[in-house]
């Protein structure tokens, strides 16, 4: 396997894939988006919630290859139980890290397990599948009418 | 048996197999169901037509002009050779989808003319309680056109299913019935390989009166096919898949078929007199070909089937043939790896879609490519196919004239591998 390849499939990512944490549908979600990448046929849903505490809450379900399945994965792990700014925070640098071309230095206290997706962006057939569930949850929590421009972050 | 083919030799044509991917890996392309790489000669006269003859064609009264024109319709005339067809049942289009597009536009183009009182052969006058007959196996191109076709007219739309085999279902044969206007067909299946029994049901389209239609994107490139024999009304397929350049694909009819049906895309060259209130239109082929059309990707294709005559169709297939045979065997060896389609090396072309255990196709196909190996992952434009299997995805291997077994080993190894890098296996 090629050092590319590596970097690409990186543990912490198989180990998303494999052990994916948070998986199943949000019971009384309310906003949820279904994305599917056209190209290949991946699908995830996205369900989201703001509780009275202003913590957000989500979960997802869904198929398709390793990186849309961890980046699932990792995303509920950095949103579920978060405020809003942080959501915000997690959504933009994640979107951020994947228009790097791989040349980023990403922050591991906002991105958590995030951070090993770098490798993602140098392959632009790929993007779109880390991509995914973060345009479902940004779809959902629009749906929900949660806005995080009115969050501070 | 045809004459062997000398692939080292045929690969020296094709300056592009001889390049490297991702940190100097020899490319293996494995992905000619997609698009097929183009030899010397295509580019050299292509070159050669822009350095020589430029000009638009059917007008201008210049010697380039003329020059161009020659160029053009020789072209035509090549490509109408290889197929068994006379010159002027050949109309040239962007690509195969713009083919089926035309097909299906005669349809409600017609509908809508005739309900303005215009005077329309009532075969491509479509409503309720009339119906279109396609397969479960279509390319989204050949499903697509249809699908609006019935939703601008009401029309029912039908479709012969898939089995377990990746066969088309012979019961289902009796969907095309009094009521069919159109029954279009996919000669071989991109996704499953399938060979199908085209003339069977042209034969049965024809028996109800229905304008028949062929597919012929994956058969013509790959073996030979004489487009009348096929008994259709039309057959579309794609240049760039044979050899020949991206941007040009042909539409053959039935000569009367190509006068009865109205016209696409209007404009000019496709007219006969034009008034300001209405107009009326060149015979076919011309009355196909709006505007100034794709000479220089015509001159390409045009030495692009004279390449494919040298080598014979007839070698062709057979190397593929027993290419798809080796491949298919050694796939079925592998453990975890199931083939999406029919596993008997019996009417079957060489595209070769296959799932494997705990894998996506998304991360086979990224492994493979890490190694060199260039092959298809996805629906492959026929979603509906993937559901009947209840697959995603799948990845696809498909050979041509310049692949041979190292190739298919290649493709074997990096399976292997990927299975053992997400521990699979
Ligand atoms: C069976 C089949 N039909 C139609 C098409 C569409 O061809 P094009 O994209 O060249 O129009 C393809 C190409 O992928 C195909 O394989």
């Amino acid at each position: 396997m090629s050092s590319n390849v590596e970097s690409l499939y990186q543990e912490i990512i198989l180990d998303h894939y494999k052990h994916p944490r948070g998986s199943g549908a949000l019971a009384g979600a309310s906003g949820e988006s279904h994305q599917v990448n056209p190209t290949c046929g991946d699908e995830v849903t996205v369900g989201v919630d703001l509780d009275e505490s202003g913590h957000v809450h989500v979960g997802y379900e869904g198929q398709g290859c390793s990186i849309s399945q961890a980046s699932a994965s990792v995303m509920s792990e950095l949103v579920e139980g978060a405020t809003l700014a942080d959501m915000a925070k997690a959504e933009r640098a994640f979107v951020e890290l994947m228009h790097s071309k791989g040349n980023a230095e990403p922050d591991e206290e906002v991105l958590g397990d995030g951070v090993a997706f770098v490798g993602v962006a140098k392959y632009p057939a790929r993007i779109k599948c880390a991509l995914l569930p973060w345009m479902a949850l940004q779809d959902a929590r629009l749906k929900a009418g949660i806005e995080i421009d009115k969050a501070e972050g | 048996m045809a004459a062997r083919l000398d692939v080292p030799r045929i690969r020296k044509d094709f300056p592009i197999l001889a390049r490297t991917v991702r940190d100097d890996r020899p490319l293996v392309y494995l992905d000619s169901a997609a698009t097929s790489q183009k030899p010397t000669a295509v580019l050299d006269a292509e070159r050669a037509f822009y350095e020589t003859s430029n000009a638009a064609v059917h007008r201008g009264a210049h010697q380039l002009a003329e020059e161009a024109t020659d160029a053009y319709e020789d072209a035509r005339s090549a490509i109408a050779g290889f197929v068994g067809a006379r010159s002027e049942d050949i109309v040239f289009t962007k690509n195969a989808t713009e083919g089926l597009n035309l097909a299906a536009y005669a349809f409600s183009n017609g509908t809508d003319k005739s309900r303005q009182g215009h005077s329309i052969d009532p075969r491509f006058v479509v409503g309720p309680g009339d119906s279109i007959v396609v397969t479960e196996m279509e390319h989204h191109a050949n499903l697509i056109p249809w699908q609006e076709l019935c939703a601008k007219t009401g029309a029912e739309l039908r479709w012969i299913g898939v089995d377990d085999d990746g066969r088309l279902r012979r019961e289902d044969f009796g969907l095309i019935d009094a009521t069919t206007k159109a029954v279009s067909v996919v000669h071989q299946s991109n996704i499953l390989g399938t060979l199908n029994p085209v003339e069977e049901i042209m034969a049965q389209a024809r028996s109800v009166g229905a304008v028949g239609i062929v597919d012929a994107c994956q058969s013509i490139p790959h073996m030979s096919v004489d487009v009348v024999d096929l008994g259709a009304d039309l057959v579309a397929w794609s240049g760039h898949k044979m050899l020949g350049p991206t941007g040009i694909g042909l539409l053959w009819g039935r000569t009367e078929i190509l006068e009865a049906m109205p016209p696409f895309l209007t404009g000019g060259s496709m007219i006969e007199t034009v008034f300001m209130e209405s107009s009326t239109f060149a015979p076919p082929p011309q009355k196909f070909e709006a505007g100034v059309p794709m000479v220089a990707q015509a001159v390409g294709l045009g030495a692009a089937v004279r390449y494919l005559e040298d080598v014979g169709m007839a070698s062709i297939a057979d190397h593929e043939h027993e290419l798809t045979g080796y491949a298919l065997a050694q796939l079925s060896q592998l453990p975890g790896v199931r083939i999406i389609g029919p596993t008997d090396n019996v009417d079957r072309g060489s595209a070769i879609s296959f799932v494997v255990d705990g894998l996506h196709p998304h991360d086979v196909g990224q492994v493979l490519d890490d190694r060199g190996v260039a092959v298809r992952v996805g629906h492959h434009c026929a979603w509906p196919t993937c559901r009947r299997f209840a697959v995603p995805a799948t990845t696809r291997l498909s050979t041509y004239l310049y692949n041979d077994t190292t190739d298919i080993d290649a493709a074997v190894e990096g399976i292997v591998a990927a299975q053992e890098f997400f521990g699979v296996a």
